[in-house]
């Protein structure tokens, strides 16, 4: 038993002990699955100071049977772009259990348990190398967020929670047969075996059956993202979750998705990746733009950032499927940005909500004037999340659109007009919000925050000048392993896929990106 | 050569906005001061010591900090350099910036928010600072959102008033649409050069084909539009007037408002050789210059007068490089903001004296009780009138004269320009001093601590062209085609500047029915300038308004609730076992979760039945 198993057992271990605290002891149901957080994120951070750079492949590797027919195996291991992946959603939990901290009164003991299941839940699905234990965690992070946003939701939590199981389930049960599918094929579910099968020919797929899977992978990942026009559950679960919830989906669940096609679709499928890479990427190129315009229209906060996402999470699709390197860099950071701040926002909006009670944003107005730290934080916020540079959304979203530049210059201009609305929708959301005058009713409901409000804030600030100044504390690691998944995108794809490289002097058309695209 | 440390000069401000930020609610003003002060002032020392120290900056001294982005290719880097041409905007930069430091202090004595004010001002130097010291595209583009940022808290300072915030969100959002282009011009430039360090590229840049560089460059000016205020961008320039006019001064007049031209002579090496979009540059400036000095005829917000006359200025600029007087235009940079930077302290003197009153029709007489900030705005009139020997004549004369090079009609339109400038210039000196006071405070000149910013500006605007001929500083890095001079030019330029003094005398001095019967005849032209073309309108109606109410109807609405909603509850509808999901829920007991995992552990069963028997 590694670090690595270590980490991940500490919040499968921690609820079931909390499921066995007497429901009464409210407080101690709460700091218990806290501490259980907390010595989950620090054992998380051996992790990083553990990783060993120059090696592109898994670390901490434990891979051991754990079911013998069929052979499964509890296969987990590390890289760089799961690294900072399991790091956030350590680091989110804890913070998603502060910000619950007074709010939920109606069935604590489930409420806390729940968010200790749903990390070992997240944490699993990025550390696992089997592709039915990878399926297994999946299902299992689905569980806790539908009881989350069905029993401690708003006024249409049952309509969110089931739109929310709904889609999730019918990508769950695509993605299920594919996994059934390739090991019918490969004889196992051992991703890395299943990976070097398919490379070195040993599995082998037609055509049309390597377009079957890619599709049912990415369909069940492109509803978790989510991907145009398969996003609409995320506004209804956003604006009925509880906090927490809210927390948790955004930042580390849809990042599910994105790392699921960076993880497997990618190398898997490399030429169903590619050749369906032109649609998808205009599908994601709609959803920056019409998840920025919509989002711009909307007069609830959560709704607001919940279609923010959208077009924030359509920069990290379109920068995978740029396939290079600064694409692929650029997606996985911004993985990472919106995980810090749009978590932030989150966790903001939820600080107001339990003040005012209201997520409408015409019953705020003046919240500057009473609570100018709760103001400041939330502007850094706003700032981060238009992209300013020196925070941390910039650097992924100047790398996606880099990357696509190298890829197809008509797809950049496309996707960087989403730059100018996220402007728009942040800040008149934050004018209407923050400025203006006061109302007797936020005057007297905004204080500012207390101690354990910045405990929750100030990590996340820091994270958003630390990623934004100073990316090569996360880079490195991140581009080495992209670096083999690019290999590996291309690797079965030399012979029918050619990408053609600009010649250094060849001259600019706007036309003449090289394009993606097979035959 | 000693290490500069290069880094200290923009790290002292953003020390000051720290303390400042995060202390200054509880501090005392006289702390607040102090450190707003102090850092600016001692940013200014630092680059007179790098001044004394560097040499001859022939060639750049470079100063690499550490890697900032690191991906493919792709190698940026925390880079600051200091040429002549920096050098130049170091001084105005910090120099300007320190004097309207100074004077904020007895500006801003009786605001709220005062920390808040110094704190954004001094990050504003960051910023700004960062920008003029990057030695590569990336950082550059760091000081140029930056700074529009702190326009942006800037111009909304006052947070109570909605006009002042909505000014502020359009001053951001007008910006953005620059910094699009902005930014697509980095990507072109990290597509074809592979870097975006600015002397790798430039010594490539001539290698390009013109078509590369000419999207390069167009994109750029895009930016550079957005920033300086140029067509079509410039509309968020006369509404950013809503904040402190400390704030007017520093930020859009002297110094932020510049970066564009600054940008546009930085990049002068991709520039140089795309001459399509050098005419471009070129032809908005002349544009702007002349299209922005007819609404300044007609405005009565003594702001809203110079707020038009920077825009009309900065489209000098933007001939001057357009034209290829890379030097020139970075000289009329400097100058412009000695005078105009005192147009708009004094214009902040004349508000502060009249107790808040904007509008001159309420103003008048104030020659008696404010005598400094009279002649110290009487220097920096005659200064933007081009009258020799104040500051701007030299640098407007060296623009007007490459412009005549360049194509002699351009010159005509500038000159005809420059009529036009010192006739509104003077109408606002004219009602605003002369005649009888017509407003209801009793006005009274300001403190030292405001006058004194003021005869520091008023002597650079009457001997800071003169003493610092820019196009000499900076021979080496632009050189200048010597041409004959034209003394019928220069005759003409001085000429029309003169005239429109003289005119602006006869109506608002000797004849002050002139006006009000030019505006009856005139009525419907007038009523065109007087509300700017109805440009602000023309957008709203074309742009913004469809956006909104599309975004809102036909996505929102109509596609996401309407098409995708209506298909996925129809798929909910008619899935019947989900009903009794929804009852487990509403119960919301423990035996319900227990079923749920009872179900979930079959299903996981019943799945690895399936895999055994498909998996041999």
């Amino acid at each position: 038993m590694n670090l690595l198993d270590l980490v991940i057992a500490i919040p499968g271990v921690g609820f079931l002990i909390a499921l066995l605290i007497p429901r009464k002891q409210e407080q101690a149901i709460r700091i218990f699955t806290l501490a259980v957080s907390l010595v989950t994120f620090v054992a998380s951070l051996g992790l990083a100071t553990g990783y060993k750079f120059g090696q592109a492949g898994q670390q901490f590797v434990t891979n051991v049977v754990w079911i013998s027919n069929p052979e499964i195996h509890w296969h987990v291991g590390i890289d760089g772009l799961s690294l900072w992946l399991f790091i956030l959603s350590t680091l989110l939990t804890p913070i998603s259990i502060l910000i619950s901290w007074r709010f939920v009164r109606n069935q604590p003991k489930e409420f806390y348990a729940f968010l200790v299941l749903l990390e070992f839940g997240l944490v699993g699905v990025f550390a696992a190398w089997d592709l039915f234990l990878f399926y297994v965690f999946w299902e299992i992070v689905l569980v806790p967020m539908y009881f989350l946003i069905g029993i401690w939701g708003h006024d249409r939590r049952i309509y969110a929670a089931l739109k929310f199981f709904l889609y999730t389930f019918a990508g769950s049960v695509l993605m299920l047969v594919a996994i059934i599918f390739l090991y019918n094929r490969a004889g196992t579910f051992d991703y890395a075996a299943i990976l070097s099968g398919l490379q070195s020919g040993k599995v082998t797929l037609t055509h049309g059956e390597e377009t079957f899977l890619f599709l049912a992978f990415f369909i069940a990942f492109a509803i978790k993202v989510p991907i145009f026009p398969l996003h609409t559950w995320l506004p209804d679960a956003h604006v009925e979750a509880p906090s927490a919830g809210s927390l948790m989906l955004a930042s580390v669940m849809l990042k599910m998705g994105t790392y699921g096609l960076l993880r497997f679709c990618v190398p898997m499928f490399p030429t169903a990746s590619h050749e369906n890479a032109p649609w998808i990427v205009i599908l994601a190129i709609i959803g920056i733009v019409y998840g920025a315009l919509v989002a711009m229209v909307q007069p609830n906060m959560k709704k607001l950032v919940a279609y923010s996402s959208v077009s924030h999470l359509g920069f990290v699709v379109l920068g995978i499927f740029s396939f290079t390197q600064m694409g692929f860099d650029g997606a996985v950071y911004q993985m990472l940005n919106h995980g810090i701040s749009t978590g932030a926002l989150f966790v903001l909006v939820g600080f107001m909500y339990e003040r005012r009670h209201s997520l409408a944003i015409a019953d705020y107005g003046g919240v500057a004037t009473v609570a100018p730290w709760l103001s400041a934080v939330f502007l850094i916020t706003t700032l981060a999340s238009i992209g300013l540079p020196m925070l941390n959304n910039f650097v992924g979203e100047f790398l996606v659109l880099q990357g696509t530049a190298q890829a197809n210059f008509e797809w950049t201009i496309f996707a960087a007009l989403g730059v100018i609305f996220s402007a728009c929708y942040m800040l008149w959301l934050y004018q209407r919000v923050f400025f203006g005058q006061t109302s007797d009713e936020v005057k007297h409901h905004m204080p500012d925050f207390n101690a354990r409000e910045w405990a929750c804030v100030i990590p996340l600030v820091l994270m958003m000048v630390w990623m934004g100044i100073y990316s090569q504390t996360f880079l490195p690691a991140v581009s080495e392993t992209n670096a083999k998944i690019l290999e590996q995108s291309k690797a079965n794809t030399a012979l029918q896929v050619s990408l053609p490289r600009r010649e250094p002097n060849a001259g600019l058309t706007l036309a003449a990106g090289g394009h993606i695209h097979a035959h | 050569m000693p290490i500069q440390n290069l880094w200290v000069i923009p790290a002292l401000p953003f020390l000051g906005f720290l303390i400042n930020g995060i202390f200054g609610r509880k501090l005392p003003k006289a702390v607040i001061n102090v450190v707003a002060l102090a850092t600016v002032i001692l940013s200014f020392a630092w680059v007179v010591k790098v001044y004394m120290t560097a040499g001859d900056l022939a060639t750049p001294v470079a100063e690499h900090y550490f890697t900032w982005i690191r991906s493919g290719q792709l190698d940026v880097g925390w880079d600051f350099a200091v040429d002549k041409l920096t050098m130049i905007m170091l001084f105005i930069v910090t120099g300007v910036g320190s004097l309207i430091h100074i004077y904020s202090v007895g500006y801003m004595a009786h605001e709220e928010g005062y920390y808040r004010f110094f704190a954004y001002l001094n990050l504003f130097m960051f910023f700004m600072l960062t920008l003029v010291l990057a030695s590569n595209y990336l950082i550059l583009f760091v000081g140029w959102e930056g700074v529009g940022l702190c326009s942006y808290l800037l111009i909304g300072f006052y947070i109570v008033k909605h006009s002042a915030t909505t000014a502020g969100n359009k001053a951001f959002i007008v910006n953005r649409i620059g910094d699009f282009g902005f930014s697509l011009a980095m990507f072109l430039i990290v597509v074809n050069f592979g870097t975006l360090n600015f002397t790798p590229v430039f010594q490539a840049a001539p290698g390009k084909p013109t078509e590369t560089l000419t999207a390069i460059a167009l994109l750029l000016l895009v930016g550079a539009t957005g920033k300086s205020a140029q067509i079509p961008l410039y509309v968020w320039l006369p509404d950013a007037m809503e904040g402190p006019t400390p704030v007017s001064a520093l930020i859009h007049a002297a110094t932020m408002v510049t970066a564009g031209v600054y940008m546009i002579a930085r990049s002068a090496a991709i520039f140089t050789h795309a001459p399509a979009a050098m005419e471009t540059v070129a032809i908005i400036g002349l544009a702007t210059a002349a299209f922005a000095a007819t609404i300044g005829l007609a405005q009565n917000d003594i702001k809203k007068v110079f707020a038009y006359s920077t825009v009309s200025q900065l489209g000098y600029m933007f001939l001057g490089v357009g034209v290829g007087a890379f030097s020139a235009g970075i000289w009329h940079l400097m100058t412009h903001a000695f005078f105009k930077a005192l147009l708009f302290l004094g214009a902040g003197s004349v508000i502060h004296a009249c107790h808040g009153e904007q509008d001159m029709r309420h103003m008048g007489g104030l020659r008696k009780h404010t005598p400094i900030t009279f002649y110290t705005l009487l220097c920096a009139s005659l200064a933007i009138s081009g009258i020799p020997p104040f500051a701007g004549f030299w640098s407007k004369d060296a623009i007007l004269d490459a412009a005549y090079h360049h194509a002699p009609w351009m010159y005509w339109v500038g000159a005809a320009t420059a009529g036009l400038t010192a006739f509104y210039v003077f109408r606002a000196l004219f009602m605003t001093f002369f005649g009888e006071y017509r407003g209801h405070a009793h006005p009274h000149e300001s403190p030292f601590s405001m006058g004194g910013p003021l005869i520091v500006l008023a002597l650079l605007s009457v001997g800071g062209g003169y003493a610092f001929n820019v196009p000499q500083i900076l021979e080496n890095m632009f050189p200048v085609t010597e041409a004959p001079a034209i003394p019928m030019l220069l005759a003409v330029s001085i000429g029309v500047g003169v005239l429109g003094i003289l005119l602006a005398y006869y109506m608002y001095v000797v004849n002050t029915a002139v006006p009000e019967k030019i505006t009856s005849t005139f009525s419907g032209l007038y009523h065109l300038v007087y509300n700017k073309y109805f440009v602000d309108e023309i957008y709203d109606a074309t742009v913004v308004s469809p956006v909104v109410a599309g975004s809102r109807s036909v996505l929102w609405h109509g596609v996401d609730q309407g098409v995708i909603d209506g298909i996925v509850n129809g798929v909910g509808r008619e899935s019947r076992g989900f009903g009794g999901v929804l009852k487990l829920l509403q119960s919301g007991n423990i035996r319900s979760y227990a079923t749920w995992v009872v179900i979930g552990g079959v299903a996981l069963i019943l799945v690895m039945g399936v895999v055994e028997g498909v998996g041999r």
